[in-house]
């Protein structure tokens, strides 16, 4: 495009610019704010206050953190939970999205109707919860991933992703004898790595991000991930609304002490954004919004 | 005969794909456990549910729990407060995807583009509980970094946590900042399917900047808008449970209690399994209703509307 040279389009272009730089500044910098503090001694936090970059670069707070092996046992929680379920949610997703992909799949209208009502109308929290509690989940791990192994709207972007495979190919490879689950194994999936790889990451996001269902059922702290240790740690051990939280010993955590936990807790996501960033970007996603 | 053969056809078809219908069977019987058997649970609403015994055996008691939630004063408190925050998302959140995607499609250096798109994409991909939490470091009256700047420019400390004033743009804040980076991303495309001959055209007819934006951009735009306002307004009780709900505590309750987190308080703390499905319910028909209207209204006004 031609760049326009005019003292508005200069004028319009800098302030733009400008604007543009601020709102990633104050986007990123509470990010910076936490990051910086954790690495911070108490007592420089205490006397400074603003830190952006420590004089003394301390890792006090996360030798405190990782004294006990709560914050250890609910990071092994979330990475097995992340890791199983993504597993488990792509498994079912793929196989889904390629029968559902299929032109001469009888029934996919209706089924696909059905699966987007869900997105239009749901039984809620309760009517939910007394089924994951039926089914004996409670207190389990599986309760973390079969509620949500499934997002239809995961699918239905696998789904369109895999109906703009050219058909001819799935036909040449039937006819040289191969079966449907060969066609999705060996042909469809291994051509949607891109597509696979970003829904992948949504799902593994999903699962490391999961706090609710873990508050709603789990009952014993033993079990609980990271999400749900952050929040005991940071909110309710400091202050305001006692009681089911932390025993009295431990004293309430200072600031670096909770910048430490919140580091740990977001820098598994912090590590796979460079990949999911690669993907995810490609306007793939927009074709997909009507369902 | 037609319809003979044409069974046998269908007959065929069902078999040669049968593996098809294994294939998507573990899909299916995810959506009728933890979709739709949800929804048929949803009769408990109509029941004095028990969770000992039953839904086969609860007495059935009709209307009254709906009774009760429309003569309950904390409920139209609570039922305000919830469309108080849909109307702040609206007016303060929904427009600033737009404004900061039209703001990117402006600047010509492409790695500066990547760069401020990487940063604000970033926060989407955090918990709620992330989000909250550092929030919480940066805005307590114990040394958050807010409350210092306050005090070193000579101001009162503000205890943003648990004053009821600041919840509500404490909560509007956090949403644009976790979302509206993010949201870019579909505005983005659609203006990449604009044919640049258009602004070529425009720049000829001595259109400055913001004319081209006016008269192109947001013309292209128009059908996207539409159709996310749409969705938006169907989830106009869905403003995110696990946000309100860390937010949430004794100072601010009188302003911060929405829906979710009533349902959620009356249920699993107060063991009011009926009542609190008869609220859901009555939440999810109001999104439902609101998301057929408003496609009804978006198809009027000559758009293609979600479905």
């Amino acid at each position: 495009m031609v760049e326009d040279r005019s003292f508005g389009g200069r004028l319009f272009s800098i302030v733009n610019y400008a604007l543009l730089g601020i709102i990633a500044l104050v986007s990123f910098l509470p990010f910076v704010h936490v990051i910086a503090g954790s690495f911070t001694t108490g007592a420089e936090l205490a006397v400074k206050k603003f830190v952006l970059i420590p004089t003394v670069w301390s890792f006090d707070a996360y030798r405190f953190i990782f004294s006990t092996n709560a914050i250890f046992r609910a990071m092994l929680v979330s990475v097995l939970v992340t890791l199983i379920g993504t597993a488990f949610s792509m498994l079912i997703s793929s196989m889904m999205a390629y029968g559902l992909a299929r032109r001469d799949l009888d029934g996919r209208r209706f089924i696909m109707f059905a699966v987007v009502f869900t997105m239009l109308f749901n039984g809620g929290l309760i009517p939910t919860f007394l089924v994951v509690k039926e089914l004996g989940l409670v207190d389990q791990y599986a309760a973390l991933v079969l509620p949500i192994a499934v997002n239809a709207f995961n699918m239905i972007i696998l789904k369109n992703f895999f109906q703009n495979i050219p058909d001819g190919l799935e036909e040449s490879a039937k006819i040289d004898g191969c079966s449907d689950w060969g066609i999705l194994f060996r042909i469809v999936l291994p051509l949607s790595l891109p597509a696979l790889a970003t829904i992948s990451l949504f799902y593994a996001v999903t699962y490391w991000n999961t706090y609710l269902n873990a508050i709603l059922y789990l009952d014993s702290s033993s079990k609980w991930p990271i999400q749900v240790l952050l929040r005991q740690i940071v909110v309710l051990a400091s202050g305001f609304e006692f009681g089911s939280s932390l025993d009295n010993e431990v004293p309430p955590p200072d600031q670096s002490v909770k910048m430490a936990v919140i580091v740990v807790a977001t820098v598994p996501i912090l590590l796979v954004y460079p990949f999911l960033q690669k993907h995810f970007a490609k306007g793939a996603l927009l074709g997909s919004i009507k369902g | 005969m037609q319809a003979i053969a044409h069974r046998r056809e269908l007959k065929q078809r069902l078999k040669r794909n049968k593996w098809l219908y294994v294939m998507i069977l573990p899909g299916i019987v995810y959506f009728l456990i933890f979709k739709y058997a949800p929804m048929y649970g949803l009769i408990i609403s109509f029941q004095d549910f028990k969770p000992y015994t039953g839904i086969a055996h609860s007495d059935w008691v009709g209307l009254e729990h709906f009774k009760r939630l429309f003569t309950e004063p904390d409920f139209w408190r609570i039922l305000s407060n919830t469309l108080i925050l849909f109307a702040m998302n609206l007016a303060f959140f929904f427009p600033v995807p737009i404004i900061l995607a039209m703001m990117l499609n402006e600047v010509r250096l492409s790695a500066f583009k990547r760069t401020i798109q990487t940063i604000v994409y970033i926060p989407h991909f955090m918990s709620w509980v992330i989000i909250v939490s550092i929030g919480y470091v940066m805005l307590t009256m114990d040394g958050g970094i807010i409350n210092e700047l306050l005090v070193y420019f000579g101001h009162e400390p503000i205890n943003f946590l648990l004053n009821s004033h600041w919840f509500r743009p404490m909560y509007i804040y956090q949403v644009i900042w976790r979302e509206a980076g993010w949201g870019t991303i579909i505005y983005l495309a659609a203006i990449a399917s604009i044919d640049p001959q258009l602004y070529e055209a425009a720049r000829m007819d001595g259109a400055g900047r913001f004319r081209q934006i006016w008269h192109i951009t947001l013309p292209a735009l128009r059908s996207v808008i539409i159709v996310l306002l749409i969705l938006k307004i169907g989830d106009v009780l869905e403003l995110g449970f696990e946000h309100v709900y860390l937010l949430l505590n004794s100072m601010n309750r009188d302003v911060a209690e929405i829906i979710d987190t009533y349902v959620y308080t009356a249920a699993l703390k107060q063991g009011q399994f009926s009542y609190s499905a008869a609220i859901g319910f009555f939440k999810s028909v109001i999104g439902l209703v609101l998301v057929i209207a408003a496609n009804k209204l978006a198809k009027k006004m000559g758009e293609e509307g979600v479905y």
